[in-house]
C-alpha cells in the first residue's frame, strides 16, 4: 500500500437539525486522484473544506502525513501546502498574470521565481497569450484555466477540485478535462475531486467514494465501484440505468437464470443462491441493439413476434451474447455524443448507441427491436 | 443680479491677487478636512471590515447604528464635542476647544460612520466565497483582509470622496468647536457664513467658489485614482 497523506477518523460535521457529514474512516493515498461523487447536498463540499483545513469538524480527527491536525491552532502552514479550485473561478480584479502569481506573492516568493513559475503554468494551461489581459474579460473556460494555473503554480501536496468543470460549456469542459488529465498524470499530484458528473470520475479518478446524505456509501477503485455497486442507490449514481428486481430461478455451472417478470428471464453469472431475491443491474453501454428484419437468422417466426416480448433462444447460436430480448422502442433521446434508447421489453431497458447506429438501424419510437447483452455484463446485487 | 456679478468680479480679484487671508482660510479647510478624512479612513475601514467579516450577537444593531450615523447632524456632533472639550468637561484639560484639532476631531466623528457604512457595503458586495478562496491560497488573516479591501477599492474610493465631501462642506460643527476665530480656526464654510451675515456678498461668493474648486480638485484626484486605466 502506498503512503497515506491524509486520513480521517470518526469525522462529524453537525448542522442545525441533522448531521451534515459522518465519515468514520477515510484514507487518501499519496499521488492518487480520489473523487467524491454524489448529488447536491451529499456533504461532498463540506468534506472537501474540512480536508482543506477551511472548516473545522465538530467531531473526529484528520491526520495530515500521519500527524493529527489541531483545527484550533494556526492552520496557515498547513493551508500553504494545499491548493483549492472552486466551481466559480473567483479571480481577482487584475491581470491573469497577477492572479496566477497571487498565491506565490502571499508566500513572499522572489520576483524571479514568480515570473518563471507563473509562465510555466500559463503555458501548460494554454493561456500564456492572456497573461496581461484583465481577468474580468475572460470567458468561462479561460477564467477556470487561470484559477487552475493559480493552484498548480503552488505545487500543492494535495490539490482540491470542487466541481471545477460544472459551470463550463461542453466544448471548453471537454478540452479542460483533457488537459487536467494529462497534467495530473505527469505531476502525480494527490488530487481530491468533488463532482456530480460520472464522466469526470471515470476519466480522472483512481478511486471514487459515492456519497449521499453526509455518508460514504461505497468507496473503492473506480472501475470496481462503477461495475459492482453494493446497492440500488450507488447503482443509480454510477449510471446504471436499468435496475430490476428479480428472483434467481435456476442455476448450473456458475450460470444463473433470474426471473424479472412473467415470461422474462435474464442469464447471468456469479455465485448466487437459487430462490434468492436480487437486483439485476445493467449499464446502458452494454446493451446492443439489432433490427429484427435485417437479422433473420436470430429472428423467430411471425407468430411469436406478435407476442409482446420474449426471451429468444435461437437454435443456432451465432453470438456470445446470452441475453437476446425483443422489445419496442419507447423513446430515442439525444445525449450529445450519443443517443439514449429506452425500450419496453416487458420491463424497462436502456441502451446507449451512436448517432450512426440510430441512422443506420433507423431507430424510431414504436419500432420493434432486438436487445442483446452478455451474461457477464449483468451485475447482481443480492437483497 | 448686479449683486452676483459684483460678487463674481470680487471673487476673481481675490483669487488673482492671492489674498493672504483667503489663502490661509483655504489651506486650513484643506488641512482640517483632509486630516479628518484620513482619520475616518483608518477608523471607518477598520470598524467596517470588522463588522462585515465577523459574526457576533448584536452585529446587526451595530451596523444599523453605523448606517444611522452616516446622516449625523453636524450641529449635534458639534454640541457633544464642545461639551466634552469644555473647560470643565471630561476632556477639558487638553485645552482643545476652539483649536483646529477640535475641528479635526469633530469632522472625524462625522466622517467615520460614512466610511464604515460604505466599507461594510463594499465588502459584503464581494462574493462571500472569495474569502474562502483567499484563505485557500495561503493568506494569513491580515493578508486576506488586505486582498478583500483591494478587491473593493472602487467603492472604497467612493467612500473616501463621500467622507471628504461631507466634512469639507460642513459648517455647524466647525463653527461650534472651532469658533470661527480669524487667523486660527476660520475655514471656508464658516467664513462664508460670516461674510454673508455681514452683507459682504462679494467675499462670500469668492469663498464659495474657492470651496467648490477645492472640493473639485480633491475629487478629481480621487476619481482619476479610482478610474485609473485598468488592464484590458
Amino acid at each position: 500500500m502506498k503512503e497515506v497523506i491524509l486520513e480521517v477518523r470518526n469525522l462529524q460535521v453537525l448542522g442545525d437539525k441533522q448531521t451534515i457529514l459522518d465519515v468514520p474512516k477515510l484514507q487518501v493515498e499519496m499521488g492518487e486522484t480520489l473523487a467524491f461523487l454524489g448529488p447536491n447536498g451529499a456533504g461532498k463540499t463540506t468534506l472537501l473544506q474540512v480536508l482543506a483545513f477551511l472548516q473545522s469538524p465538530h467531531e473526529g480527527t484528520v491526520f495530515f502525513k500521519g500527524l493529527p491536525v489541531d483545527y484550533k491552532k494556526n492552520l496557515l502552514p498547513l493551508r500553504r501546502s494545499l491548493a483549492v479550485v472552486f466551481q466559480e473561478p473567483l479571480l481577482f480584479d487584475t491581470t491573469v498574470f497577477e492572479n496566477v502569481a497571487s498565491g506565490l506573492k502571499l508566500r513572499r516568493a522572489s520576483r524571479q521565481e514568480i515570473y518563471e513559475k507563473v509562465f510555466i503554468w500559463l503555458e501548460r494551461l494554454g493561456i500564456s497569450h492572456l497573461a496581461n489581459r484583465s481577468a474580468r474579460t475572460l470567458s468561462g473556460g479561460e477564467a477556470q484555466r487561470t484559477s487552475l494555473a493559480r493552484a498548480f503554480v503552488l505545487n500543492p501536496q494535495i490539490l482540491f477540485l470542487d466541481e471545477p468543470f460544472a459551470a463550463l460549456d461542453s466544448p471548453s469542459r471537454e478540452a479542460l478535462i483533457e488537459d487536467i488529465e494529462h497534467i495530473l498524470r505527469e505531476t502525480h499530484t494527490t488530487t481530491i475531486l468533488v463532482t456530480h458528473d460520472r464522466s469526470e470520475v471515470l476519466r480522472l479518478a483512481d478511486r471514487v467514494a459515492i456519497m449521499d446524505r453526509g455518508k460514504i456509501l461505497q468507496m473503492g477503485r473506480t472501475d470496481e465501484v462503477f461495475n459492482h455497486p453494493i446497492n440500488e442507490t450507488v447503482a443509480a449514481f454510477v449510471g446504471i440505468e436499468t435496475v430490476l428486481p428479480g428472483k434467481v430461478v435456476e442455476g448450473r455451472e456458475g450460470t444463473f437464470l433470474v426471473k424479472i417478470s412473467e415470461g422474462h428471464t435474464i442469464e447471468t453469472i456469479g455465485n448466487l443462491r437459487v430462490g434468492g431475491d436480487v437486483l439485476v443491474c445493467l449499464r446502458p453501454e452494454q446493451v446492443t441493439l439489432e433490427t429484427l428484419e435485417r437479422d433473420p437468422g436470430t429472428c423467430r417466426s411471425e407468430g411469436r413476434e406478435k407476442k409482446d416480448s420474449i426471451l429468444l433462444r435461437p437454435e443456432k447460436i451465432t453470438s456470445s451474447a446470452r441475453n437476446r430480448i425483443k422489445g419496442r422502442i419507447l423513446r430515442v433521446v439525444p445525449q450529445g455524443l450519443y443517443y439514449k434508447v429506452i425500450l419496453d421489453c416487458g420491463f424497462p431497458l436502456t441502451s446507449f448507441v451512436t448517432k450512426h447506429s440510430v441512422e443506420a438501424l433507423n431507430l424510431k419510437e414504436g419500432r420493434s427491436i432486438l436487445a442483446t447483452f452478455k451474461a457477464t455484463a449483468v451485475h447482481i446485487i443480492p437483497k | 443680479m448686479d449683486l452676483i456679478w459684483e460678487g463674481i468680479r470680487k471673487a476673481f480679484e481675490l483669487l488673482i491677487h492671492r489674498d493672504r487671508e483667503v489663502l490661509e482660510i483655504t489651506l486650513l479647510s484643506l488641512r482640517v478636512s483632509g486630516l479628518a478624512t484620513i482619520g475616518s479612513l483608518f477608523l471607518g475601514v477598520s470598524i467596517g471590515t470588522f463588522l462585515a467579516l465577523s459574526r457576533f450577537p448584536g452585529r446587526r444593531l451595530w451596523i444599523t447604528l453605523i448606517n444611522t450615523g452616516m446622516g449625523l447632524p453636524p450641529v449635534v456632533v458639534g454640541l457633544f464635542v464642545t461639551i466634552l472639550l469644555w473647560r470643565n468637561g471630561p476632556l477639558g484639560f487638553f485645552h482643545l476647544l476652539y483649536t483646529p484639532t477640535a475641528m479635526v476631531i469633530a469632522q472625524t466623528i462625522l466622517a467615520t460612520p460614512i466610511m464604515a457604512g460604505l466599507t461594510i457595503a463594499a465588502i459584503q458586495h464581494l462574493n462571500p466565497k472569495l474569502r474562502l478562496q483567499i484563505l485557500a491560497l495561503g493568506a494569513s488573516r491580515c493578508q486576506m483582509v488586505w486582498l478583500l479591501l483591494k478587491e473593493a477599492r472602487l467603492p472604497l474610493l467612493a467612500a473616501i470622496m463621500a467622507s471628504f465631501g461631507g466634512v469639507i462642506s460642513e459648517v455647524g460643527a466647525s463653527m461650534m468647536v472651532g469658533g470661527n476665530i480669524k487667523g486660527q480656526t476660520r475655514v471656508l464654510t464658516t467664513a462664508t457664513v460670516l461674510e454673508t451675515s455681514r452683507g459682504e456678498f462679494g467675499m462670500a461668493i469668492a469663498l464659495s467658489i474657492l470651496l467648490f474648486l477645492l472640493t473639485f480638485s480633491v475629487n478629481l484626484t480621487l476619481t482619476l485614482l479610482q478610474q485609473r486605466e485598468r488592464p484590458k
